[in-house]
């Protein structure tokens, strides 16, 4: 591959994971990790730049919708008011499932 | 005067001898009302007289009818503060929906809201090319044509059109259907509808491994059947049905064949012209796709007829009315192609993590059933019987991981899983038993996890059991004659 399409795809690799960590669900957090390292991993030997390129714009694309769906799953962070004047977190208690706090990856 | 013997020692849990209406420890019969638990207020005898009501009706301590005790086991509570969710190892009764898909459906719910029958202006073109698109992304998925394919609301829904809708329109000439003792109960429940119509059902039994017998099969196709329907993947056991086989029996017959394929689709590689099958049901919510959307492929080469269940404005070739949920179909057919791409890395992961769960507990634990056929099965779809133990107090006790005994439809009866009941297993395996569900996302630790905690909370069972105690002194339980109380 040439200089710059390997450090374009790097980049995009960094970007990725970068974005996928902030899922804030446990599934779907480790399985964006996993996905990308894997898809990337699969790909690495790739000389075609024709095929290459086709890939990094899916992976573009798919960056994008991470960001997307990032932002969408955080909605449950809001904070309402409920009848009696409390403030209660919607959804943010019982958000983490077991593994949540120590995961690693 | 008989004595009162309390012989288990810990509040929360206990172990129910289910179906036993005594028990001998030591040399010394004890009956049912002489064992009494720590737990306050209820007596192991109201526990131990509910199963048997079937024989007799008895009374509780607390004097109502034992048939007539709720299940109050696993009480449904909202979560406490600071509870963390369980994990999820249920992918048999829903899936959590792929990112992917929610991202493509939600301009459809938001800006491109059209209705898809909407001949007239932009937005009806946009929603009915979505729709399209998402009619060819499923059709692909199981090598047919995209006109092959209606859009329902699930896979009860397409399961009912098909039988009850075949049934009813060929029923002039042929009036005799053939399922099998394992389909889902909206199978099994058209098929009773169809009876109280006048038709004749033979429900086949499976073998002890869950899989039909070919040769009782092809038997009971008589020259008025109309109909077969056999699931591909059980989503109690697992177990995978010979579809080709099948499929060649009933085309050789000329029987229309329909199958059950919500666990099946986007798990394994399907293909309706080498299955030969004619009719089958997909189910949005098992593939990672959106509830309340499925989808009914019907064969058009050769033609297969059905009469409609829903009548209206002849949406969906005339077999199925109302409008398309556009959002919804968009998920089910992006839901489609990821699985399309996804299946052999999926397939892989979750052989290894359903590997890596039954080679964890059956090491640990001696025993463990595994229900269903070894080979021919689904490996994410784990059903479990641990002997000696109670399926619920294991439940219970493995409360920080959502799990299944059986099916969800048949939860809420006291009954052990009919699935389980026509294989052969014994009741007291059948109500012990447990189903582990794996999916895409599930990750390596919460599969440690499951297998621990599984491990630790069934020998901590055993050991308050006494009939564990008794197997260990090496009485062999089908000797004991137990007396009646």
């Amino acid at each position: 591959m040439a200089a710059a399409v390997r450090s374009q795809v790097i980049s995009l690799y960094r970007m990725m994971l970068t974005e996928s960590k902030k899922f804030p669900s446990y599934n779907y957090r480790t399985y964006a990790l996993r996905r990308v390292r894997d898809a990337f991993r699969a790909n690495g030997a790739l000389e075609d730049p024709r095929a290459v390129e086709r890939l990094v714009v899916e992976g573009q694309q798919t960056l994008a919708l991470i960001k997307r769906q990032v932002r969408h799953t955080h909605l449950n962070d809001l904070i309402w008011v409920t009848g009696d004047g409390r403030q209660r977190e919607m959804g943010r208690i019982n958000k983490y499932n077991y593994f949540a706090k120590n995961d690693d990856d | 005067m008989k004595q009162r013997v309390k012989l288990f020692q810990t509040g929360e849990h206990w172990c129910c001898v289910r179906g036993q209406r005594a028990v001998v420890i030591g040399g010394q019969r004890f009956s049912a009302r002489d064992i009494q638990m720590l737990s306050p207020g209820r007596t192991l005898s109201s526990r131990l007289l509910r199963p048997i009501s079937r024989l007799h009706l008895r009374l509780g301590s607390d004097g109502r009818a034992a048939s007539s005790l709720p299940k109050e086991l696993i009480k449904r509570h909202e979560l406490e503060i600071d509870e963390l969710r369980p994990l999820y190892m249920d992918f048999q009764a829903t899936t959590p929906m792929d990112p992917r898909v929610l991202d493509a459906m939600l301009p459809y719910q938001v800006n491109y809201y059209g209705n898809p029958h909407s001949k007239t202006h932009a937005f009806g073109w946009e929603s009915e090319s979505a729709m399209e698109t998402a009619r060819r992304q499923v059709a692909d998925l199981i090598g047919a044509d995209p006109r092959e394919i209606i859009f329902t609301s699930g896979a009860t829904e397409s399961n009912n059109m098909a039988i009850k809708g075949v049934a009813r329109f060929y029923k002039t000439k042929k009036r005799h259907v053939i399922t099998t003792q394992t389909e889902h109960k909206c199978v099994l429940d058209s098929c009773r509808i169809l009876a109280s119509e006048g038709f004749s059902i033979t429900y086949l039994p499976v073998q002890a491994n869950g899989i039909v017998d070919l040769e009782l099969l092809e038997a009971s196709i008589r020259p008025d059947t109309s109909l077969l329907s056999v699931m591909t993947i059980n989503n109690e056991i697992g177990v995978k049905q010979p579809m080709k086989e099948i499929g060649q029996i009933c085309r050789s017959k000329g029987v229309f064949l329909h199958t059950d394929a919500a666990q099946a689709v986007g798990k394994i590689p399907i293909n309706v012209t080498d299955m030969k099958v004619d009719l089958m049901s997909i189910s949005g919510h098992k593939i990672y796709g959106p509830k309340g959307v499925g989808a009914l492929y019907v064969r058009r080469r050769p033609r297969v007829r059905l009469e409609p269940l829903q009548s209206g404005g002849g949406q969906e070739r005339g077999l199925r009315s109302g409008t398309v949920p556009t959002p919804l179909a968009v998920g089910l057919g992006a839901a489609c192609s990821i699985a399309q791409q996804e299946m052999e890395y999926d397939h892989q992961r979750v052989s290894m993590l359903a590997n890596r769960l039954v080679q964890k507990i059956t090491s640990e634990l001696p025993d463990v059933i595994m229900n269903g056929d070894a080979e021919q099965r689904y490996a994410g779809c784990v059903n479990l019987s641990f002997a000696y133990v109670e399926g619920e107090s294991l439940l219970m006790a493995l409360k920080d991981v959502a799990l299944s005994s059986g099916s969800a439809c048949t939860s809420a009866s006291l009954e052990p899983s009919y699935v389980l009941r026509a294989i052969g297993t014994d009741e007291d395996l059948a109500h012990s038993s447990i189903r582990f569900g794996i999916g895409r996302f599930t990750t390596e630790a919460e599969v440690d996890y499951t297998a621990e905690k599984c491990i630790t909370q069934v020998s901590r069972l055993r050991e308050m059991s006494p009939l564990w105690e008794m197997v260990q002194e090496g009485i062999d339980l089908k000797s004991i004659k137990w007396t009646q109380h």
